[in-house]
């Protein structure tokens, strides 16, 4: 299968150069061409696994449990100005 | 002592003949003498291991013992610890501290041990040789031109060339189990949603879980029992699992009339014949020691490394993409806009394994492809389970080869990555079901170490465990050590 690589990137949000869209191009494909293998076997009616053991989604109370660690948790960010991420203008 | 088993230096902790300092400082040594061959750590803080060392004395004298006192553990750089950098090995991650724990480590620092640094892994856990590390390639001891598996291929060389007596890993489709077996060592998954994920940096959330890598099957079982149980905060972990006595499975070390399946499915064509003889030959010896072999067959096994690489994949696009460089990890220089920021730092930040998952995942659930590629995956996930199921109505456990092959030469399966997939072939579909698996060594091929896998049904490492340590209550394939890295047993 032709895979439109620079597309998917883009919905990956990874730029690509060229000559690296040209390496993965038939990386990606012998891949897809392998896991296409799955369309032969016949899964009419199976259900598809959502956890391994069936187990049903607990519910907690909704409780505070580690209080409030803004610091903290901000501390990696690349960019902060007065406890906000600052990103690239978005809006002109 | 550096080969001791971690029992055995609990022992001697115990007695009073060492001290955690003592033992602390005997690692700090040798990880000093042999890591820069090795590569197998990639952060290490000798004062800070010291100094956990020093404490843990001090908890010894004033009020006791805990599970794991004073006992050195390495783990794996994809867990979450407040000291010290945590990277996955990624650039994307350089210099990342996280602010909490995971609670594995938690758990492990509240049982008493002493935390050796971070170890060596594939970026991201994605691949099967530690070669994708964007801290450089790690080495197997017992061949140092080759691979020691992966990807918590840091944790199994540390344990093999014993800088430590201990590690931990993650295993999504073999990581833990397939580097044990290449490097010599004893490796265990134990069942998905046993120990909790939270603040292990996540690959594929449904395959992904946290076990010990170990030189004895009791030291795997006192790791386990100490880091496993629910997790208010990790809704994968199941709260009413069925609770193990994990210290007395490994004691009964007898195997008389267990049933053990051999799937004729993981004795294939491309097997190393030498793998496979001693296989066979481990396989015998159970037989000798009272255990029933049934020839069973598991056949949806050949569509295992596909549907994996459809699921793990997709998972990991998900997952990664909170990678966006907003709140943490790397941000590219002077971003044009917001969409440069994103595609630039991702490209700077990701290698070239990472990208080739996420690609493959993002288009596998592409607007158009989802039914034919995530949902049959998940499909053919569940044929891969009912075979399991229906195999463990006739047996107890089944034991197959860890690998199909040695260690391979660093550089050798690169090129190809469809070839390195297939790699893990034997592994897989125990994360697929979500079952618990361990392997074991059990022979030599080539001169290189070959692991036998234990599989049981969920739930049931006791089973595992009991297997595992009554095979290696009769054989010495666990006490072999790299003679590069001898010295008294």
């Amino acid at each position: 299968m032709d895979i439109d690589v620079q597309k998917v990137a883009m919905l990956a949000r990874i730029r690509l150069t060229d000559e690296e869209a040209t390496e993965l191009s038939p990386q990606l494909s012998s891949i897809l061409a392998y896991v296409d293998q799955l369309a032969a076997v016949d899964t009419e009616g199976v259900t598809p696994t959502a956890h391994p053991h069936d187990a049903s989604m607990p519910l907690r109370a909704n409780v505070v449990t580690n209080g409030n660690r803004r610091d903290a948790l901000q501390a990696v960010a690349p960019k902060l100005e007065s406890g906000l991420y600052v990103v690239p203008k978005v809006i002109e | 002592m550096p080969f001791s088993s971690l029992s055995e230096i609990k022992t001697r902790l115990d007695n009073g003949e060492t001290t955690a300092v003592e033992v602390a400082q005997l690692y700090l040594d040798r990880i000093a003498a042999h890591n820069e061959q090795l590569n197998a750590f990639v952060h290490l803080d000798a004062e800070h291991v010291l100094g956990q060392a020093q404490a843990s004395d001090a908890h010894r004298a004033k009020e006791g013992a805990r599970a794991l006192e004073g006992l050195p553990i390495a783990v794996k750089d994809i867990f979450c610890t407040q000291d010290g950098p945590t990277q996955c090995c990624s650039n994307i991650l350089k210099d990342f501290h996280a602010p909490y724990d995971a609670h594995v480590i938690t758990k492990l620092k509240e049982a008493g041990a002493v935390l050796v640094g971070k170890t060596n892994m594939d970026e991201f856990a994605m691949g099967s040789s530690t070669e994708t590390s964007a801290f450089g390639v790690c080495r197997n001891p017992w061949d140092m031109d080759r691979i020691p598996g992966g990807s918590s291929g840091g944790s199994a060389s540390a344990v093999a060339a014993a800088l430590t007596p201990a590690a931990l890993g993650t295993d999504t489709g073999g990581s833990i189990r397939q580097p044990a077996s290449l490097t010599g060592i004893t490796g265990m998954k134990p069942t998905y949603g046993r120990v909790s994920r939270r603040g292990i940096i996540a690959f594929a959330s449904s395959l992904d879980q946290a076990g010990p890598m170990t030189r004895t099957v009791k030291d795997a079982a006192m790791i386990t029992a100490a880091i496993e149980g629910h997790d208010a905060l990790d809704s994968t972990t199941v709260a009413d699992a069925p609770q193990l006595d994990w210290l007395k499975a490994c004691e009964q070390r007898d195997m008389k009339g267990m049933k053990i399946g051999v799937p004729k499915e993981y004795f294939v064509e491309g097997m190393d014949a030498e793998v496979r003889a001693s296989v066979e030959e481990a396989l015998k010896q159970c037989e000798a020691l009272g255990a029933e072999l049934v020839d069973i067959s598991l056949p949806h096994t050949h569509l295992a490394v596909a549907a994996y690489y459809v699921i793990a994949p997709s998972e990991a696009s998900a997952n990664l993409s909170r990678y966006d460089s907003v709140r943490f990890g790397h941000r590219c220089d002077n971003p044009e806009d917001l969409l440069d920021m994103y595609t630039r730092s991702r490209d700077e930040g990701f290698g070239s394994e990472v990208k080739r998952r996420i690609l493959t995942g993002t288009f596998a659930l592409s607007s158009g492809y989802y039914d034919a590629y995530y949902l049959k995956a998940q499909q053919v996930r569940t044929l891969i389970q009912q075979d399991f199921t229906q195999a463990f109505e006739k047996v107890d456990v089944i034991a197959t080869p860890t690998s199909p092959i040695t260690a391979f030469k660093i550089g050798e399966k690169t090129d190809d990555p469809l070839t390195m997939y297939l790699s893990d072939i034997d592994t897989i579909a125990v994360n697929l079901a979500g079952l618990p698996g361990l392997s074991q060594p059990c022979g030599f091929a080539q001169n290189l170490p070959v692991g036998l896998q234990w599989i049981a049904p969920a739930w049931r490492e006791d089973v595992l465990l009991g297997a595992a340590s009554a095979y290696e209550a009769a054989t010495d394939w666990h006490k072999h050590v790299p003679a590069a890295f001898g010295g008294e047993v």
